[in-house]
C-alpha cells in the first residue's frame, strides 16, 4: 500500500492544507458550546440583551469561518484524490499494456478490468474522505474532552471513562460485522454465479430437464444467505442501542456531578449545559469515524489488489546471448518445448522445422494438439520451455520483441476489431498505410464488399466488432494484418468463418503477392493445408508427421486418417 | 415529474406493497414501534431540561427532584434502546425475507421463460436484475420507507415538543429550517450536469478499457501499447477535470447545510436568550432548562430534512430497481404444457415435420414449407451455409421455439403436445454452444446420467477423443473448471 503514495507525491500540499482546514473547521466548533454557556451565565443572568445579540452574532460567524474552512478542504481533498487516482490508472494502465501473455492469462482479463475501474473508484472515494475527515473525527472527540477538563476537571473524567468504552462499543461491533460482511458478499456472489449459470447453460439445462433441480439449488443458496444477512442484521442492529444507553449514562451521571459542583459553587449551570452538549457531539463523530475506517478497510483493500497487479513482472526479457542458428531459414523450429504452467504436461514437445523465405507451412491437428500454442512462439508470446525458436537465425529472446512482432501479420483465431472506422481499423497494421495500400490489402483478403457494405474506410465498426458478420470480422482481420506487408504471416485457423470458395481465393492471393511472406496456416481441414510447401501434424502437441500432403498421405497415419475423414465428407456434401 | 412516470412508480409501488403482505404484521408492528421510539428519544432532552432547571447555583440545587428525574430518564433511555433493537431487528427481517421471495420468483420464472426472451437478452442484464437491482431496491425502499418515516415523525414529534415549550421560539425555527433544504436542492440541482458528465466519461473509459484489455492480446500482436496509452490518458484527462468539479461541488452540500444549521442555532439561542430576560418573573418565564431542550431539538430538528432530501433520490432509484424486476417477473412465460400431455416414454426415434414455417422475426422468414421424415435408427446430417437455419431446426425440433405453422411430430404426436421434460430428455444433443458447468469434469459429464460409472464416463470420453485430454489436466477427472468452462479451450470444452 506505501507504494501507493508515490503517485500521491504531486498533491503534497493539497493533501496536507485539506486536513489542516478540516481541523480548523473543527476547532471552531467546539468554541460553540462555550458561547452558549457564555449566553447564559452572563447574558441571561445579568439580563444584558446586548451582549446575547452579540455572542449569536459570533455564533453565526462562528458558523461562517466554519463553512469557508471547510469548502477549502474540500477542495483540496478532492484535488489531490482525482489527480492521485487519475495517475495511478494511467500507471497501471501503462503496467498492463506491458504484461506478457503468460502474465495476461495468470491474471485474467475480468480481473484487470475489475482493478482499473471499480478498485480505482473505491480508492478514490476512500482517500477523499479520509483527507476530509479522518482528523476532523478525532479532534473534535478528544477536542471536546480537552474543553470539558478545562470546564470543569472531575465532571470531565466521565469524558474519559465514556470515550473509551463508546470506542469498545462502535468498533468491536464493526470488528465482529466485517468478516460477517464478507461471508454474506461470499454467499450472494453464489447466488449471483447460479443464476449466471443458469442462463448461460438454459440449452443444456432444459434439454436435460433439469429446472426443479436448478430452482432447489438456488431456493438453497438464496435461503442460506437471507439467513446470513439476519444474523449479521441481528449483531450490527446492536450498535445504535448500545451507544445510545452508553452515552445517556454518561449524561446522567454528567448532570449528577455537574449538580454537586453548582451546589458547591464550583461551576456555574452555563457550564454544565455546555458539558452536556460536548457530550452529545462526541457520539456523532465517533458514529461517522466508525463508518470511515470501514470504508476505508474497503479502500485499503482495493488498493491492495491494485498494488499486486503492479507488482507483477512486466515486459520480456531480452537474453542477447542466446545461441544463434542457420540465418537462410526464415523460421526455424530447434526441439522446441512448451508448458503454459508449473504443473500439467508440456503442451508443446520436441519441435523441429525449418522454414525458408516466402515458403508456406501448414499446421494441422486435432482440437488441443497445440497448433495455436506452435505459432504463437514465433512472435514470442510465449516464451519455449525447452530448446529455441529462431528468425532469421536470430533466438526470438535476443531481440526487441516490438521489433520482431513489426515484421509477423498475425490474423488470430478469434476475429477481433476495435471501436473506430475501417481505416483505423486496418492501420493498426500500419499506422503509415495510404488508402490504396489499404485497399490492395483489403483486396488481397477478400473483403472488398465487405468495405463497400459499410460505406468505404470511413465506415464505422462498432465495439467489438458487432455490427459485422463473423465471415466480415474474418476477412477484415486478414486484411489488416497484410496492411503490414509481414515477413512473416500467421493465419491461425483464420479461416474457419469463410466459405471453401473464399478460403481457396485467399490462398491463391497470398501465393500471387509480390514479396511473398513466409504464410503458416492453422487448420483443422486437410483442404486448406494441402498446397503447403510443408506440413507438421500434431498429436497431443507432439509432432506425428513433416512434410508435404503427398509424403505425409503415404508415411503418416494420422494425417491420412484427417484427410481421409475430410474427403469423405466433402465428398458426400457435393 | 412527468405524470406517467408517476403513474408508473406508483404501480411499482402497488407491486412492492403485494410483496409486503405476507409480512404486515411485522410491517405494522415495526411503524408502530419506530413512533414509540421517536417519543421517547424526543422526550429525554425535555427531561434533562427540567433537572438542569433546578440546578440554580451554589446552594440552590434541588438534589431529591433531579435524582427522580435522572431515575426517570434512565429508564426511558432503556426503554427506547430495546425498542430501537427490535425495530432494527424486524426490518433487516423483512428486507432479508422480500429480497429472497424475489429474488426466488424471478428465478422460478428464469426457468419458464422462453428461449427466446434469453436469447435476445444479455446474461449479464439479466444477473444484474436478479442479483443488484433486488439488493437495490431492498436496500433503498425499505430502509428508505424506515428513514421517511421516522424523520417525519421526528420532525413532527420536534415541533410538538417545541411548540409546547415555546411557540414563538418554535416559529423562528420552522422559519428558517427550510433554507437548509432549499440550499440542498439547489447544489444538487447544479452539480447534477457535472455528475451526468463524469458518469458518462467514466462510462466512455470503462468501455475502453473493456475493449482494449479484452482484446489485450491483439494490442500486443499489433505493438500497439503505447497508442492505447495514449488514447486511455486522453480519456483519463478528460475524467480527471470532471471528477473534481463533480467531487467538489457535490462535497459543498454538507458544508453549506450544517452553515444553515448553525443560524438556526443561533436563532435559537438568540430568541431564547432574549424571552429568558424578558420572560423573567412574569407569569410565563422561561428557564435555561426550557433553553438547553430548545437548543438539542434545534440540532435534532435540521437533521431529517437533511436526510429525506437524499432518501428521496434513493426512493426513486430503488422504484427504478424494482420496476425493472417486475418486469423480468412479468415477461409472459412460455405456454404450461397441457393438462393431458403426453409424456413420451422409449421413444423409437420416428420424427416428421409436416409443413413447418419459422422465423424469429416476422420480416425475415427463415424456414418455411419444410416436410421431412424421419424412421428410427436413420441418420439425418443437416448441411448448409452459415445462417441458413441449421441450430434453428435443432431449436424446433427439441421445442426451445415453437413453430409458426405447421407442425412437428415425435412418435405420431405433436410436440406440443408432449411434456416438454419427456420429449427434451429422450434427445441426445452436442450443441454448438459449449457450456460447462463451475465443478469438476466429472460433474459435467454426468449432468445427462446422474448415477454413470466411471467406466462409462471414460468409454464416452474416448469416444469423444476426450480421454487424452483430460488425462493431462493436473487432477485428470477431477479437475475443477471455472465458471463458463474457465481454463479449458474452445475445442476442448466441445468435446466435453
Amino acid at each position: 500500500m506505501k507504494k501507493l503514495l508515490v503517485y500521491l507525491k504531486g498533491y503534497r500540499r493539497e493533501s496536507v492544507l485539506g486536513p489542516l482546514f478540516k481541523l480548523l473547521e473543527a476547532t471552531f466548533e467546539l468554541i460553540v458550546p462555550l458561547v452558549v454557556a457564555a449566553i447564559i451565565d452572563r447574558g441571561i443572568g445579568a439580563g444584558d440583551t446586548g451582549y446575547i445579540l452579540r455572542m449569536c452574532l459570533v455564533l453565526v460567524g462562528l458558523g461562517l469561518i466554519g463553512l469557508l474552512c471547510s469548502v477549502t478542504a474540500q477542495y483540496f481533498a478532492a484535488k489531490a484524490s482525482v489527480g492521485f487516482v487519475t495517475r495511478l490508472r494511467h500507471a497501471l494502465y501503462s503496467h498492463i499494456q506491458r504484461f506478457s501473455y503468460r502474465t495476461l492469462d495468470q491474471v485474467g482479463v475480468s480481473t484487470l478490468i475489475t482493478r482499473m475501474t471499480s478498485d480505482m473508484n473505491q480508492v478514490q472515494t476512500g482517500l477523499n474522505l479520509a483527507l476530509r475527515l479522518l482528523l476532523r473525527s478525532p479532534v473534535v472527540v478528544f477536542g471536546a474532552m480537552i474543553m470539558a477538563f478545562t470546564i470543569d476537571s472531575r465532571a470531565a473524567l466521565w469524558f474519559a471513562a465514556a470515550i473509551p468504552a463508546l470506542s469498545a462499543v462502535v468498533f468491536g461491533v464493526m470488528l465482529v460485522s466485517i468478516p460477517l460482511y464478507k461471508k454474506v458478499q461470499g454467499l450472494l456472489d453464489q447466488v449471483l454465479a447460479a443464476t449466471r449459470e443458469n442462463l448461460t447453460g438454459v440449452r443444456v439445462l432444459r434439454a436435460f430437464g433439469k429446472e426443479e433441480d436448478e430452482i432447489r439449488r438456488f431456493e438453497g443458496k438464496n435461503q442460506a444467505l437471507a439467513d446470513m444477512q439476519r444474523h449479521v442484521g441481528r449483531v450490527t442492529a446492536l450498535m445504535n442501542p448500545v451507544t445510545y444507553v452508553m452515552i445517556n449514562l454518561a449524561v446522567l451521571l454528567l448532570i449528577h456531578t455537574g449538580a454537586v459542583r453548582v451546589e458547591a459553587g464550583i461551576i456555574t449551570r452555563g457550564a454544565v449545559v455546555a458539558l452536556y452538549n460536548y457530550m452529545s457531539q462526541i457520539l456523532t463523530e465517533l458514529i461517522k469515524l466508525a463508518n470511515l475506517i470501514i470504508n476505508m478497510t474497503k479502500s485499503v483493500a482495493c488498493g491492495k489488489r491494485i498494488q499486486s497487479v503492479l507488482d507483477l513482472p512486466a515486459g520480456e526479457e531480452v537474453k542477447p546471448d542466446a545461441p544463434t542458428g542457420d540465418s537462410a531459414y526464415r523460421v526455424q523450429f530447434i526441439h522446441a518445448g512448451m508448458r503454459y504452467a508449473q504443473t500439467g504436461d508440456e503442451a508443446l514437445t520436441d519441435i523441429n522445422l525449418n522454414v525458408r523465405p516466402g515458403q508456406t507451412v501448414g499446421v494441422i491437428g486435432g482440437t488441443g494438439s497445440g497448433k495455436s500454442t506452435l505459432v504463437s512462439l514465433i512472435p514470442r508470446f510465449y516464451d519455449v520451455t525447452e530448446g529455441q525458436v529462431l528468425v532469421d537465425g536470430v533466438d526470438v529472446r535476443a531481440v526487441d520483441p516490438a521489433g520482431l512482432r513489426s515484421r509477423i501479420g498475425m490474423v488470430p483465431q478469434k476475429a477481433v476489431l476495435f471501436k473506430g472506422t475501417l481505416r483505423e481499423n486496418l492501420q493498426w497494421g500500419n499506422e503509415k498505410a495510404t488508402d490504396s495500400e489499404i485497399m490492395r490489402a483489403v483486396r488481397a483478403a477478400q473483403a472488398e464488399d465487405v468495405v463497400a457494405a459499410k460505406g468505404g474506410l470511413d465506415g464505422m465498426v462498432e465495439q467489438g466488432g458487432r455490427n459485422l458478420s463473423g465471415g466480415q470480422r474474418q476477412r477484415l482481420t486478414i486484411a489488416r494484418a497484410l496492411v503490414r506487408r509481414p515477413d512473416i504471416l500467421i493465419l491461425d485457423d483464420s479461416s474457419s468463418a469463410l466459405d471453401f470458395a473464399t478460403d481457396a481465393a485467399l490462398r491463391r492471393v497470398l501465393r500471387e503477392i509480390e514479396d511473398r511472406p513466409t504464410v503458416f496456416i492453422v487448420s483443422q481441414r486437410t483442404s486448406s493445408i494441402q498446397h503447403a510447401d510443408q506440413i507438421i501434424v500434431l498429436e497431443d502437441g507432439r509432432p506425428a508427421g513433416v512434410g508435404t500432403h503427398d509424403q505425409l498421405l503415404e508415411r503418416c497415419p494420422v494425417y491420412r486418417e484427417i484427410y481421409e475423414s475430410q474427403f469423405r465428407k466433402e465428398d458426400a456434401q457435393a | 415529474m412527468s405524470k406517467p412516470k408517476q403513474k408508473a412508480e406508483r404501480g411499482t409501488l402497488k407491486k412492492v406493497l403485494a410483496y409486503l403482505k405476507p409480512y404486515w404484521g411485522l410491517v405494522a408492528l415495526s411503524v408502530l414501534l419506530s413512533a414509540v421510539t421517536v417519543a421517547l428519544t424526543l422526550y429525554v432532552p425535555v427531561l434533562i431540561g427540567r433537572a438542569i432547571d433546578r440546578i440554580i447555583g451554589p446552594g440552590q440545587v434541588d438534589f431529591a427532584y433531579i435524582l427522580v428525574m435522572l431515575a426517570r430518564i434512565g429508564a426511558i433511555v432503556a426503554a427506547t434502546a430495546a425498542v430501537q433493537w427490535l425495530v432494527s431487528t424486524i426490518n433487516n427481517r423483512i428486507t432479508c425475507q422480500v429480497v429472497r421471495d424475489v429474488r426466488d420468483q424471478a428465478f422460478r420464472h428464469l426457468q419458464v421463460l422462453p428461449l427466446r426472451y434469453i436469447d435476445t437478452h444479455p446474461v449479464g442484464g439479466v444477473v444484474s436484475q436478479v442479483i443488484a437491482d433486488v439488493d437495490q431496491f431492498a436496500d433503498g425502499l425499505l430502509l428508505g420507507f424506515t428513514q421517511l418515516f421516522t424523520g417525519a415523525v421526528t420532525i413532527l414529534g420536534t415541533l410538538g415538543f417545541m411548540i409546547s415549550i415555546r411557540p414563538g421560539i418554535a416559529a423562528v425555527v420552522v422559519l428558517l429550517t427550510p433554507l437548509s433544504f432549499l440550499v440542498a436542492r439547489f447544489i444538487a440541482a447544479h452539480t447534477y450536469s457535472y455528475f451526468k458528465l463524469q458518469s458518462e466519461t467514466r462510462g466512455e473509459q470503462t468501455a475502453f478499457i473493456d475493449e482494449m484489455l479484452g482484446s489485450q492480446k491483439v494490442v500486443k500482436a499489433f505493438g500497439r501499447e503505447e497508442k492505447s496509452v495514449e488514447q486511455f490518458d486522453e480519456i483519463n484527462g478528460r475524467l480527471e477535470k470532471c471528477s473534481l468539479q463533480a467531487i467538489f461541488y457535490s462535497s459543498l452540500t454538507n458544508p453549506c447545510t450544517r452553515f444553515v444549521n448553525n443560524v438556526v442555532y443561533a436563532g435559537v439561542a438568540l430568541a431564547g436568550a432574549l424571552v429568558c430576560v424578558t420572560a423573567a418573573g412574569t407569569a410565563a418565564p422561561f428557564t435555561v432548562g426550557s433553553l438547553s431542550a430548545l437548543l438539542s431539538y434545534a440540532n435534532q430538528y435540521t437533521k431529517p430534512f437533511n436526510e429525506i432530501s437524499g432518501v428521496v433520490t434513493e426512493l426513486q432509484n430503488a422504484l427504478a430497481c424494482a420496476s425493472r424486476i417486475f418486469k423480468l417477473i412479468a415477461e409472459p412465460a412460455q405456454a404450461p404444457d397441457d393438462a393431458d400431455a403426453r409424456v413420451l416414454e422409449e421413444a423409437a426415434g420416428r420424427v416428421e415435420i409436416r409443413e413447418a414455417a419459422f422465423s424469429y422475426a416476422p420480416e425475415k422468414p427463415l424456414i418455411e414449407n419444410l416436410n421431412l421424415c424421419v424412421k428410427p435408427g436413420q441418420h439425418v446430417a443437416i448441411v448448409g451455409p452459415t445462417g441458413c437455419g441449421k441450430t434453428t431446426l435443432i431449436n424446433l425440433l427439441m421445442r426451445f421455439y415453437d413453430v409458426n405453422s405447421g407442425a412437428i411430430l415425435t412418435e405420431g404426436t405433436d410436440i406440443r403436445r408432449i411434456t416438454r421434460r419427456s420429449l427434451r430428455t429422450s434427445y441426445g444433443m452436442v450443441l454448438q454452444e459449449t457450456w460447462l458447468k463451475a465443478g469438476t469434469i466429472r460433474d459435467n459429464l454426468t449432468l445427462g446420467k446422474p448415477n454413470a460409472g466411471e467406466d462409462e464416463i471414460i468409454a464416452a470420453c474416448k469416444a469423444a477423443h476426450a480421454h487424452s485430454f483430460i488425462k493431462r489436466l493436473p487432477q485428470g477427472y477431477d479437475t475443477v473448471i471455472g465458471e463458463d468452462g474457465g481454463s479449458l479451450s474452445h475445442g476442448q470444452k466441445h468435446l466435453l
